[in-house]
């Protein structure tokens, strides 16, 4: 018997590239993520993102809770922004039961949003300088930050994870300081905001690692379905809280901040601006704010028709949609999130390719990824 | 020449936005009133948590050691995670009937989330959240707490006797 044995090579790197890991416990992802690298000498060739390190089957578990009780399990998604997302809950159990909510209680579901906006674009902005190596930034931004999570400490009882916005408007009416502490913090974070300037926006490091790094063109925002502050950084118009208005913001005027450059400098400046809007926006409300009524009465036990219900609310990242389907039951049949930050994530690998793997860090901030959000 | 001067002025512009930025964090530097940051452990007399606060689920007793728990469950029940556990048990009132009435209301701090469904829920205001926020324990067991004293009763029952 005879035989031929060829030998083969199997190449795993093939042309010289070098797979490197960045994560799951990397300091500038901001939980667990791990990125796959693929590198030629020192630029990056492909990215490949690899989530579900804090997947905790949220969706499922919302098949086995009732819908007051998944307010406590949206908080845990994207925590920088959980007034939205209890936010979102609530409006599309509200739409499937054709509840009108009390004014007032618009009004603050509102301005909490705001301001948690608020809060979560300076966290952002202190964890990226201190991404880019600029470690002060990270104390400034934590300052202003701490009197926005007085506010709802005051209120909800809690400082991140709030649980405050249910089904029918909110848990109790807010706290007597709530208005005079919001426009203390206005007027304060009016004179700090020029600070965040001319501490990182105008510095010469600053602007050079991040002017052209990381382009992303108005077609591929859309075809990715990158929303928000990132989404809007390339032009693309995609605010909800414009198109689609919801509780109080067809009331008052909303300006939509839009750059066209598509680079991580314009998705910085964009959240800079969105800072001013929201201040203009809760400037706006405070006024609007009539004296009672915080909660619409509901039953004891919320039973939705059975039908599909759609409800999009604009986090601070992005667009959170929630699709929901009942089957006239205590808790819903299934419940589905559409999480912006997933989106977001999975451009990555277009905005890094041809970078050097310095700039991927610069990248990867200028997203805001939260990632529980991702996995969910 | 050219590309020579224009290497100064960039030069020139680093410098520039550097000081801008130093201007900000030395004035800080400079004034003492403007530091916020807390010294936590050394302040704990004086550190007072908000009234509405989260802390720690809580029956608030009075001095005869009543409480207005009635044991109905519906803080058990409206719990997500779990980590209420109401026991009851059968006892004569002060007209010989055979009541429900709490035996034991046990609470897994570890396991609570502070969502705050149990005291909005709560039909007769017996359980409340306190200020307290240093959780920490070195065995586990001790999170799990029994909220009503032992020999405590019904606050209604209290007044008839």
């Amino acid at each position: 018997m005879t035989g031929k044995v060829n030998k083969r090579e199997i190449l795993v790197e093939q042309n010289d590239e070098y797979i490197i890991n960045m994560g799951p416990q990397h300091p500038s992802t901001h939980g667990v993520l791990r990125f796959e690298l693929s590198l030629k000498g020192e630029t990056v060739q492909r990215v490949v993102p690899h989530c579900g390190y804090i997947h905790r089957g949220i969706e499922k578990m919302c098949e086995a809770n009732t819908y007051r009780q998944i307010i406590h399990l949206t908080d845990r998604m994207d925590y920088l922004s959980a007034h939205m997302n209890n936010e979102a809950l609530s409006l599309c159990v509200e739409k499937a039961l054709e509840i009108e909510i009390p004014q007032r209680a618009k009004i603050i579901r509102t301005i909490l949003a705001e301001l948690s906006r608020i809060g979560s674009h300076q966290l952002w902005w202190a964890a990226f300088g201190m991404d880019m190596g600029a470690l002060t930034t990270f104390f400034y931004g934590m300052r202003d930050r701490e009197m926005i999570l007085d506010i709802f400490e005051e209120t909800c009882g809690s400082r991140l994870l709030h649980s405050y916005i249910c089904p029918g408007g909110l848990m109790h009416d807010v706290h007597p300081d709530f208005v005079p502490r919001i426009k203390e913090f206005i007027t304060y974070f009016r004179n700090k905001l020029p600070e965040y300037d001319r501490l990182l926006s105008g510095n010469v490091i600053f602007t050079t690692r991040s002017k052209g790094i990381g382009k992303l063109s108005y077609e591929q925002a859309i075809n990715y379905g990158v929303t928000g502050p990132s989404g809007r950084g390339s032009g693309f118009s995609c605010d909800v809280r414009i198109h689609q208005p919801y509780s109080a913001y067809d009331l008052v005027e909303v300006n939509e901040q839009l750059r066209t450059e598509g680079d991580v400098y314009s998705r910085y400046m964009l959240r800079i601006d969105e800072m001013w809007e929201s201040m203009r926006i809760i400037e706006q409300l405070i006024e609007l704010l009539p004296e009672d009524g915080f909660t619409a009465k509901m039953k004891p036990v919320l039973k939705l028709p059975a039908g599909s219900y759609y409800q999009r609310v604009e986090t601070a990242r992005g667009e959170l949609g929630i699709y929901l389907i009942s089957d006239n039951e205590k808790s819903p049949a299934r419940l589905k999130f559409r999480s912006p930050n997933f989106s977001n994530l999975f451009v990555m690998d277009l905005l890094s390719k041809g970078h050097k793997i310095a700039d991927l860090v610069a990248i990867s901030g200028s997203l805001d990824l939260v990632i529980p959000d991702i996995d969910r | 020449m050219n590309g020579l001067l224009n290497y100064l002025k960039e030069i020139g512009a680093g410098i520039k936005t550097l000081l801008t930025g130093m201007r900000v964090t030395s004035g800080y530097f400079f004034s003492p009133k403007e530091i916020v940051t807390q010294k936590y452990p050394e302040n704990r007399d004086t550190l007072k948590m908000f009234d509405r606060f989260k802390g720690e689920l809580e029956m608030p007793h009075t001095a005869e050691n009543t409480h207005t728990c009635t044991g109905c469950g519906i803080c058990e029940n409206v719990c997500p995670n779990g980590s209420i556990q109401i026991l009851t048990h059968k006892k004569e009132n002060e007209e010989g009937k055979l009541v429900k009435q709490l035996h034991t209301h046990i609470y897994h701090l570890s396991m609570c989330t502070f969502c705050g469904l149990c005291v909005k829920n709560c039909p007769s205001d017996a359980i409340v959240f306190n200020q307290s926020f240093e959780h920490a324990v070195f065995d586990r067991q001790k999170l799990t707490k029994v909220l009503n004293k032992p020999g405590s009763i019904l606050k209604k029952e209290a007044k008839g006797l």
